[in-house]
């Protein structure tokens, strides 16, 4: 297993990091959304959810109760369709349970996420996003000393308008300065709600946040997406969002994020 | 659940070689109690009442929460009230408090908290951070210290609440506080969550976690719970209660819901101003299930220590 460190990652052209530093902001959604968009975009994606106490990409994907096969270089990740184009790891596969709860310190959660990164057959893969938990320690270390081996393209960061959200990423961005991840962009969720009956827009989780963020630091802000109850329900279900609703402000957001992403890991 | 050695086999197993814990494990060392327990435990007599504040998803109000609950107990001027933020990497309280930029004070007697008011006292890591560009970057043993030392090392005084608000998850620093609350009595834990199955899966895992470490549950609240536009007065279910809720899951487990609050962006700009969400809108539907929540949590503890009472 020892030579396949790099082995398993080989043919994986980039790897982005789904970072946040505050819970709750859509860092899972905002994976997700943009792994079906990259889909959509025909790139072969894979997400490599480290999230070990709260992992939501199962669900996310419509994906939840498979097992995890094991073949000669490792873990066959699981795919969403039988066209394999886009591979799936996750803890939430592991479990016999769904709501057992993986109540581990963070020595054994720095251990499995040692085997997720080095030991998923991922294949061949255009981008390998990893979906994280919020903070900035053990799993965030763990999945930083193992893609070591191989390049980590950058990280894409996720904040909520407000500032008691963008207080934690401003940590977050720290946290990437001090480990060497490139920040390839802001990406502010939950900007907005348009009421469906009346179109008023009200700002729920207050306003202007992830642009000022972006200034403040000297990032890229990459875009915001809006409050949705069309997306909130399509995740909860596990649906296509970018096959059930490809007109709407909410997907076009989501397009235009994903075209920057591209533009940057291509042009790098 | 094959993957990770644990229990007898922890340390021991062959995929045990070469992890840095190995000899820890296998020593069984890990096993031993902390005598920091008994001095916390001992530290702790005086409070009446303590209560955490779990959820397990993020970004679900557990900070907003605590705030609120801190606020509206301390409202009552004879009650001694300190809340404690054990997020180590996103101590969300003291900005929520209206403390940002407050430093934390060394005496004979240990650490002083930062009062907001002569009854209301807070403490967090981010009062120990010199900017807030500081990320905390530590691995889960260097971070149970820390709660150790809040626990240990703080001079509280004697307080009629402790409410200590929490990180999502079941990891370390949930682990640590109950641990190193064992030899104190704790009233119970509000459980917050948001209405969709994204959140309740993660809850329902805290739920267990509860369970697990027999941390008994005051209830549950929802928070998110619809949106009521301003101007056409039409509610939208903008994180939809797809799988019936916490009202569901709480007649599933058996376990009360103690309030479902609406959403409402002024809740929102009150924490990011560092006001009392409970005294800048009262009257709002959000504040009043606040109230109603808080009532059913005052009442609970005064149950728990009726009882007591009458046991001994």
């Amino acid at each position: 297993m020892e030579q396949n460190n790099d082995g398993n990652l080989s043919q994986v052209r980039h790897v982005v990091l789904v970072l946040s530093g505050k819970g709750g902001v859509g860092k899972s959604t905002i994976t997700t959304e943009l792994a079906l968009a990259l889909r959509h975009a025909d790139k072969k994606v894979g997400i490599l959810d480290i999230d070990l106490c709260g992992p939501s990409i199962p669900r996310m994907l419509n994906v939840g109760r498979t097992e995890v096969h094991q073949c000669d270089s490792g873990w066959v990740p699981v795919y969403t369709d039988a066209q394999k184009s886009l591979a799936l790891m996750s803890i939430g596969f592991l479990l016999e349970d769904p709501d057992e709860a993986v109540v581990w310190r963070g020595p054994k959660k720095t251990a499995l996420i040692g085997q997720f990164v080095s030991d998923v057959a991922w294949g061949e893969l255009d981008v390998l996003l990893v979906d994280t938990p919020p903070g900035t320690s053990d799993e965030h270390m763990a999945v930083l000393e193992n893609l070591k081996k191989h390049r980590v393209d950058g990280a894409i960061l996720v904040t909520t308008p407000q500032a008691v959200s963008t207080g934690d990423v401003r940590r977050e961005i720290t946290f990437c300065k001090k480990t060497g991840v490139r920040i390839l962009g802001i990406v502010e969720n939950m900007s907005g709600f348009v009421c469906p009956h009346c179109s008023e827009c009200s700002n729920i989780f207050s306003k202007g946040g992830g642009e000022e963020l972006a200034k403040l630091t000297g990032s890229v802000f990459l875009g915001s997406v809006p409050l949705d109850p069309l997306l909130s329900a399509s995740l909860e279900e596990g649906k296509d969002f970018t096959q059930s609703f490809p007109d709407s402000t909410t997907f076009n957001s989501i397009s235009r994020i994903c075209q920057t992403l591209l533009k940057s890991l291509e042009t790098d | 659940n094959k993957m990770i050695p644990h229990g007898e086999q922890a340390g021991k197993s062959a995929s045990c070689q070469g992890c840095p814990n190995q000899n820890l494990c296998a020593s069984g060392a890990t096993k031993a109690p902390d005598p920091a327990i008994a001095e916390i435990g001992e530290k702790l007599s005086s409070v009446k009442h303590k209560i955490l504040v779990l959820s397990g998803k993020g970004g679900v109000g557990k900070s907003t929460f605590s705030a609120h609950l801190a606020h509206a107990l301390a409202s009552d001027s004879t009650k001694e009230v300190a809340l404690l933020d054990v997020d180590i990497c996103g101590p969300s309280i003291p900005r929520i408090m209206g403390l940002e930029g407050e430093q934390v004070h060394q005496s004979g007697s240990g650490w002083s908290p930062v009062y907001v008011d002569d009854n209301l006292a807070v403490m967090s890591i981010g009062f120990l951070l010199s900017s807030p560009d500081d990320a905390v970057i530590w691995r889960g043993p260097k971070k149970n210290g820390m709660i150790k030392q809040f626990l240990k090392d703080v001079d509280w005084g004697e307080l009629d609440y402790l409410i200590v608000d929490t990180p999502p998850g079941t990891s370390d620093e949930h682990l640590s506080i109950v641990q190193y609350l064992s030899s104190t009595p704790v009233d119970g834990a509000v459980i917050i969550t948001t209405p969709q199955e994204v959140s309740l899966q993660d809850v329902r895992k805290e739920i267990r976690f509860c369970q697990k470490v027999k941390l008994p549950i005051i209830g549950v609240v929802e928070n998110m719970s619809g949106f009521v536009c301003p101007k056409c007065k039409n509610t939208s279910q903008i994180f939809p209660p797809s799988s019936g809720g916490a009202e569901k899951m709480c007649r599933d487990l058996n376990l009360p819901l103690l309030g479902k609050v609406p959403l409402d962006p002024r809740i929102a700009q009150s924490c990011d101003e560092g006001k009392s969400f409970l005294n800048q809108v009262p009257d709002s539907p959000a504040a009043k299930v606040y109230q109603n929540v808080v009532q059913s949590i005052q009442d609970y503890c005064l149950n728990r220590a009726t009882e007591v009472q009458s046991a001994t």
